[in-house]
């Protein structure tokens, strides 16, 4: 049929055409809802009332670090409005909150929501509404899920990846050692679990003595401890929050027990943490960080630290320069600021969530030496490095080379 | 029965209703009707999501009205029985693929079950001693949604994500649209209930209850089988609205249904007016938005400021939004003497 051919040739001819238009008006500049040529609206969900509060301070030197960057021009032109609410830590009000910043403040994106419950339940509707859910505050490894939630990403090391690293570690040093844990029974105790495990592999069963779980609500872990150093293990691991995890350390030396100890990412603070348990009973503690530790003097005189001290004199003096959340913002802003960058004039929600994918070897300023945030297309978890370090005197000092606890690897 | 619990029981802490007063006038009723069915057409999608939230908690805060208004009972734990009916939604429509509209009756039946028994043992308590022993229901549910055994069904601490219904029959609407209307039907449907309810037989034995038990029992009424009753309706009502909330949200999680649910339901009742069912929708409407209009004013000090706004409505306004509109009647009734 010669008729349907000549369509088809004008079909094709005009399908060149208009792929010819569409490449002209990348090189262009190209909008989703959200931005423009003078503002890109970013909004933010985070728990500044409720059990969580303590959190709020990530929301709030992320909004002071976009002031900086607002007064110094904006990014590539335009200024960030950024757009952060309450949600209490309840998931319900996460919903309604994520669904007032996509419909009615109509934002490019939501970035660094914070807790896992409350992420879980917008996660769904953000990846039907194809808006990136991105940089996520929550250390659960499930955000790093490219197949099924290809418009959310993580940010930091997953605890699956942390704890995979702790298990390698023992493999080698002490592979008879004999492990004691306790966790906090919530998602992120078990999360953190399960990496210990797949970490030891076919010895878990075998070195693994005791398991211990305690809940938020508990007033104090004595007995837990107590429990745990009757089994004769020796080697401890302390998967527990800021408060429970000074209580253990102080524990372990009242009671006389002195296992290899190991303790989680979340609690390395030396002053909410080390501090208040006490720095004798302290001593040995073997850890790992990605970032530097506002008040370990040995970063007094470090380039990045003086960068975030004037950052917060101009910006936001009110301050707590001992809350390592306060690095933490500043960190996951820098790379916000760099995807956008990246992005240029094509600030679509898809070339968002492309730029993001697509971060190589990138070091914001704070991080620890050596660490990189990288990026794949399959791989939606920036940071999984992490160093060693154990408490000596004072302060911690890291040990050993940067290692990988990628959980694909 | 203890000289404590004597001076307790005395002193009734809800102030009697009559029954006429518990209800709008037909002309008021189809007003707000029609209001609630335009509305959508005009909105964005957001708004019709907060609005169906609203329907949702004014369930709940009804159903907390049923109990305290109406039976006189207090009870800080209906939280509870919200979480209780969302699961029941999350599991049969997640792992048994039942159609969400028919997980809303068995919702119901199950928390009238557990409401029931629960209202066995808080027989024996009334006054601050039941909002007591219901505030430790409130307090052990999250944990009991934890617990390993059950984790296979709930999802343990992460919840279970439900798949929001389209409309059906091809109805050019969207979910939101589609989930308000239906959300509106429940909502109408046991508000007529709930009014016929406290009208019945049934409701004037509790009504005799919450005013005199003592008196109530020496006229026949037994008061073991209304209290418990009471119970179970008002569980089961709230189950309803917890299974709504749970397809509107899309999301159950042990977080969703701590004490701070029902403390904010008992808050919406007591703005509301207590015994004044109509008010259960200010009441809602007061729980969502005014923790939004405290953060717009301070971030920092939402919190102190919602305080603030809740301490001047109570002071003002000590019968809540009952108040306001009885003054508004005779306000009306003024203008048109003169």
């Amino acid at each position: 049929m010669p008729a349907m051919h000549v369509r088809l040739g004008a079909l094709a001819a005009a399908l060149a055409l208009a792929a010819t238009f569409s490449t002209a008006a990348s090189a262009q500049k190209k909008y989703d809802t959200g931005a423009s040529d003078t503002e890109i609206k970013i909004g933010n969900i985070m728990p500044y009332s409720g059990p969580a509060s303590a959190y709020g301070v990530i929301g709030k030197t992320e909004e002071a670090y976009f002031r900086k960057i607002n007064a110094e021009g904006g990014i590539n032109g335009r200024k960030i409005n950024f757009i952060s609410y309450d949600d209490a830590y309840s998931p319900p009000k996460t919903v309604e909150q994520a669904r007032k910043l996509v419909e009615s403040d109509e934002v490019l994106l939501i970035f660094q929501s914070l807790g896992t419950p409350s992420n879980s339940a917008i996660q769904k509707y953000m990846n039907s509404k194809k808006v990136p859910q991105l940089f996520v505050a929550t250390g659960a490894t499930k955000w790093n899920d490219s197949q099924n939630f290809p418009w959310t990403m993580g940010w930091q090391p997953n605890y699956q990846s942390e704890a995979r690293i702790y298990a390698k570690y023992i493999l080698q040093k002490m592979p008879n050692a004999k492990i004691a844990i306790l966790y906090q029974n919530d998602d992120y105790g078990k999360d953190y679990l399960k990496g210990v495990k797949e970490g030891l592999g076919a010895k878990a069963a075998s070195m693994i003595v005791a398991e211990e779980s305690y809940e938020t609500s508990e007033p104090t872990i004595d007995s837990h401890i107590v429990t745990l150093k009757a089994t004769g293990a020796d080697v401890f691991f302390n998967i527990t929050t800021p408060k429970f995890a000074a209580q253990a350390i102080k524990k372990n030396a009242e009671i006389g027990w002195h296992p290899t100890h190991f303790l989680n990412n979340v609690s390395v603070s030396i002053g909410s943490v080390m501090k208040p348990a006490g720095f004798e009973a302290s001593q040995g503690i073997v850890s790992s960080n990605y970032y530097k530790d506002p008040t370990d003097p040995q970063w007094k005189h470090d380039p990045a630290m003086k960068a975030w001290n004037e950052f917060l004199d101009k910006y936001y003096p009110e301050a707590n320069r001992a809350d390592s959340s306060v690095m933490y913002g500043y960190i996951v802003a820098q790379a916000l600021l760099h995807v956008l960058k990246a992005c240029g004039d094509d600030l679509t929600r898809a070339n968002v969530m492309k730029q993001a994918a697509s971060i190589k070897d990138f070091e914001p300023a704070g991080l620890l030496p050596g660490i990189k945030a990288n990026t794949g297309p399959t791989d939606f978890a920036p940071l999984s490095q992490l160093q060693l370090m154990r408490f000596k005197g004072e302060s911690w000092e890291l040990f050993g080379d940067v290692l990988s606890g990628d959980v694909s690897g | 029965m203890s000289a404590a619990e004597d001076v307790v029981t005395e002193a009734p802490a809800v102030e009697a209703v009559p029954k006429r007063a518990m209800t709008l006038g037909t002309g008021t009723s189809l007003l707000v009707l029609a209001a609630l069915l335009i509305m959508p057409v005009f909105v964005k999608n957001f708004i019709i999501f907060q609005m169906t939230m609203l329907l949702i908690y004014g369930l709940a805060v009804l159903a907390l009205n049923i109990l305290t208004g109406g039976s006189g009972q207090f009870s800080l734990g209906q939280s509870a029985f919200y979480a209780v009916g969302a699961y029941t939604t999350a599991v049969l429509m997640e792992h048994f693929n039942v159609n969400y509209a028919l997980t809303l009756p068995i919702a119901g039946v199950v928390c009238f079950a557990f409401g029931f028994l629960f209202g066995q043992p808080a027989l024996r308590l009334s006054g601050v001693y039941l909002a007591l022993a219901t505030f430790a229901l409130a307090t052990a549910m999250p944990q009991l949604l934890k617990l390993n055994f059950l984790e296979h069904w709930t999802g343990g601490v992460q919840g279970l994500v439900v798949t929001k219904p389209d409309a059906p029959f091809g109805l050019p609407m969207s979910q939101d649209m589609w989930l308000y209307y239906f959300t509106l039907v429940v909502v109408i449907a046991i508000y007529i209930f709930s009014v016929n309810l406290l009208r019945s037989r049934s409701g004037r034995a509790f009504m005799a209850i919450r005013d005199n038990e003592i008196a109530a029992s020496a006229m026949g009424v037994d008061v073991a089988l209304y209290k418990t009753l009471a119970f179970g309706v008002s569980a089961a009502v709230t189950g309803v609205a917890g299974s709504l909330g749970a397809i509107a949200v899309q999301f159950v999680a042990p977080d969703s249904y701590t004490i701070t649910l029902a403390i904010s339901l008992f808050l919406g009742m007591v703005v509301g007016g207590v015994g004044w069912l109509p008010g259960s929708i200010v009441g809602a409407a007061f729980i969502i938005f005014v923790p939004n209009i405290a953060e717009g004013i301070s971030k920092g000090l939402s919190g102190a400021v919602f305080g603030v706004l809740l301490f001047l409505v109570i002071y003002l306004v000590p019968h809540g939004a009952r108040q306001v509109a009885i003054l508004g009647q005779q306000f009306a009734g003024k203008l048109r003497k003169n």
